[in-house]
């Protein structure tokens, strides 16, 4: 088992409504020096959560109190674009965050999170903005996020939006397997068919 | 039925296909560096696994090493450790290594095609989502993450769903001063930062035909950064040209069996795509970027567009030009500028440094600049020692530097200071890509060339005579 089994998650959430949020924000390259994989939520944001004198930047949404603790991200459209690095999956996980929501994903970005056993939601432009605008009217309102069934709802109105995620991947999310198990299950087909490749 | 170049070299890659599910698809070649291996090799080792086919991985040092004094040690304490790492891990599972000093080290998307190892038809991953460079010679190339490497090293497979396809047709002539760096980063402004995600791209039409080896590298290097997993070019007489005798190609009569594979790598008459685009090379100046996405290029006679005139937010566009320190509707030329950096998987080749001194060739770097160029690869630097272009390069005030990836990424000393204004000729213009603060205008080497010269953003095309 890889990570955690995700099954339910009912939360408040931080809201990023920034367009194209690239993994270079999510952690910057300087941060990329560890050779095992620990504390990333160190320098999650790190640029955009502080200072250059290392003083936290107040109206940050990650650093306000009143979202202290959240375990999803509602972020804006194209969010994880740019450089493949894991890490930024990794920070994400590592702050304590289980799902990031948003309106368009980065291909990378996303693959990385469901192989870290964050749960990426796909909602639609509207639904991202009706999640921002609860948030902001109440910052303590929930966000439910259902994987068996699929749906994320916004808990005091009822709202709510189905999001896809293929068979195969939801079993991994709600049994906390990863690809590797289901790989190493299958060598000799993989070692029959690499017999063919001509180079 | 009619299948398209992608089809082709990913449907004879698919081991099965999981119902409901991704294909579990096959890595011909599998690239790592010091900084995205080290994880993947932890997972291994302590699920028990070993490397199941050790010659298809190849080790490179590059984000995180110096590009002054290789000789010495590594300073940073970090950095050494992260290079002994990847040099340990190699050398534990069988894995051929290319380490600082070694003749062939360099950034892994320029050694790999330099020593035969990019081949067509082939699959290739890489911890790296500049991965996508290695479609230049029709294959399917692209980024994954640390799980997905530590997949490779212990079943050789990931597992991928099969993304939807696009072609991008950009026929005609190019004009004087514009460079393939320019059409990409043309159709990364019409696509916007995301505008190919899920898809895989095939570019086709006169221009890329028409292109270089390293000029068709740089175009599908770029592809990542409008979203899309790859691009890749078909296969033709350029690509056997300069795959042939490389010291990992197929020699012989394997050669010729492969050349016989190879020669039915194109899309077939009829093949659908899911999304078609035509540009006309006639419409591509040379270009720059003025934002924090590789999206936001325009050609660089033109002013920045007004928020109302691009698409996505209006807060995201105000904080990026907030970011940048510019204003709508200001012109690029004349912007004074602090530093160039020539270099990178996207522009670090021969034909790049080429480019870069048939501007400065008797001309001086301006007082106000300071600039780091930086070879891709150790061969090179061979090169341009080879052609004298070394000597035109330190003629006109500037300084050669050893390979890596410098600061493109600026995970080494190589970091453009926070405030200062560089015209890169790297891949991405992200918030603090360059180190901290600083702020990037992405351009080909001729527009870094004439601005490095002229001390402020520049036209390439004034110094230039056809």
């Amino acid at each position: 088992m890889a990570y955690d089994k995700f099954d339910v998650l009912t939360s408040t959430a931080y809201p990023l409504p920034t367009e194209n949020v690239d993994t270079d924000q999510i952690i910057p390259a300087r941060f990329l020096k560890a050779t095992e994989r620990k504390d990333f939520d160190i320098n999650f944001f790190r640029d955009w959560r502080y200072n250059s004198d290392g003083t936290p930047k107040a109206d940050f949404p990650l650093n306000k109190e009143i979202y202290a603790g959240s375990k999803i991200l509602v972020g804006g459209r194209n969010f994880g674009s740019g450089s493949s690095r894991e890490h930024a999956a990794w920070s994400v996980y590592d702050f304590g965050l289980r799902c990031v929501i948003s309106s368009a994903f980065a291909d990378i970005f996303k693959n990385n999170c469901l192989n870290v056993g964050v749960l990426p939601v796909q909602v639609s432009a509207e639904f991202a903005d009706t999640l921002f605008a609860a948030i902001m009217a109440d910052p303590k309102a929930e966000i439910k996020v259902d994987l068996p069934n699929q749906t994320v709802t916004l808990v005091a109105t009822g709202e709510s939006e189905s999001f896809d995620i293929n068979s195969y991947k939801k079993d991994n999310m709600l049994n906390g397997f990863d690809d590797i198990d289901y790989l190493k299950n299958i060598e000799n087909e993989i070692s029959a068919f690499a017999e063919t490749r001509p180079f | 039925m009619a299948k398209t170049l992608f089809d082709k070299v990913w449907d004879s890659h698919v081991v099965r296909q999981v119902k409901d599910g991704p294909d579990v698809f096959f890595i011909d070649r599998h690239f790592i560096h010091e900084v995205t291996s080290p994880v993947a090799f932890l997972g291994l080792e302590s699920r028990g696994n070993s490397v199941v086919y050790p010659e298809r991985t190849f080790a490179t040092a590059d984000h995180n090493t110096p590009t002054i004094n290789q000789h010495l040690p590594v300073e940073d304490p970090l950095s050494a450790n992260q290079l002994k790492a990847l040099e340990e891990n190699a050398a534990k599972h069988g894995i051929s290594h290319w380490g600082l000093g070694d003749l062939n080290n360099g950034i892994v998307h320029v050694v790999g095609p330099e020593n035969g190892i990019t081949l067509p038809g082939a699959t290739i991953v890489c911890g790296d989502s500049h991965t996508s460079t290695h479609g230049a010679f029709g294959a399917i190339a692209f980024g994954i993450g640390t799980s997905e490497v530590e997949m490779v090293l212990s079943t050789q497979c990931i597992m991928q769903p099969k993304p939807k396809k696009m072609r991008i047709n950009v026929n005609g002539k190019l004009g004087l001063g514009v460079t393939p760096k320019d059409v990409a980063l043309y159709i990364i402004a019409k696509q916007t930062t995301s505008g190919a995600t899920g898809f895989f791209v095939e570019y086709a039409g006169d221009v890329f035909e028409d292109m270089t080896m390293e000029g068709r590298m740089t175009v599908c290097n770029l592809s990542i950064e409008m979203g899309a997993r790859g691009g890749m070019i078909a296969p033709d007489a350029k690509t056997f040209e300069y795959i042939k005798g490389r010291s990992q190609t197929p020699k012989g009569a394997d050669w010729d069996k492969a050349m016989e594979y190879w020669k039915t790598l194109s899309t077939d008459e009829g093949a659908e795509f899911d999304v078609e685009f035509n540009y006309n090379a006639a419409d591509i100046e040379p270009m720059i970027t003025y934002g924090t996405n590789p999206g936001m290029g325009i050609g660089v006679t033109q002013d920045i567009p007004n928020a109302e005139n691009v698409e996505g937010g209006v807060e995201t566009y105000k904080k990026s030009l907030g970011y940048m320190n510019f204003n709508e509707g200001d012109s690029m030329i004349g912007k004074e500028i602090d530093f160039v950096f020539l270099g990178s998987c996207t522009n670090g080749r021969i034909e790049d440094f080429r480019a870069f001194c048939s501007i400065v060739k008797g001309r001086k770097k301006a007082d106000n600049v300071t600039a780091w160029l930086v070879p891709g690869s150790h061969k090179v630097v061979d090169q341009i020692k080879a052609e004298g272009l070394d000597k035109i390069i330190d003629e006109a005030g500037f300084v050669l530097r050893e390979p890596g990836c410098s600061a493109c990424l600026a995970m080494n000393d190589d970091k453009i200071p926070a405030g200062k204004l560089s015209v890169s000729t790297s891949n991405r213009n992200f918030e603090g890509r360059q180190g901290p603060g600083s702020r990037t205008l992405l351009a080909s080497p001729l527009v870094a060339a004439a601005s490095a010269v002229n001390g402020v953003v520049t036209d390439p095309r004034t110094l230039l005579t056809a």
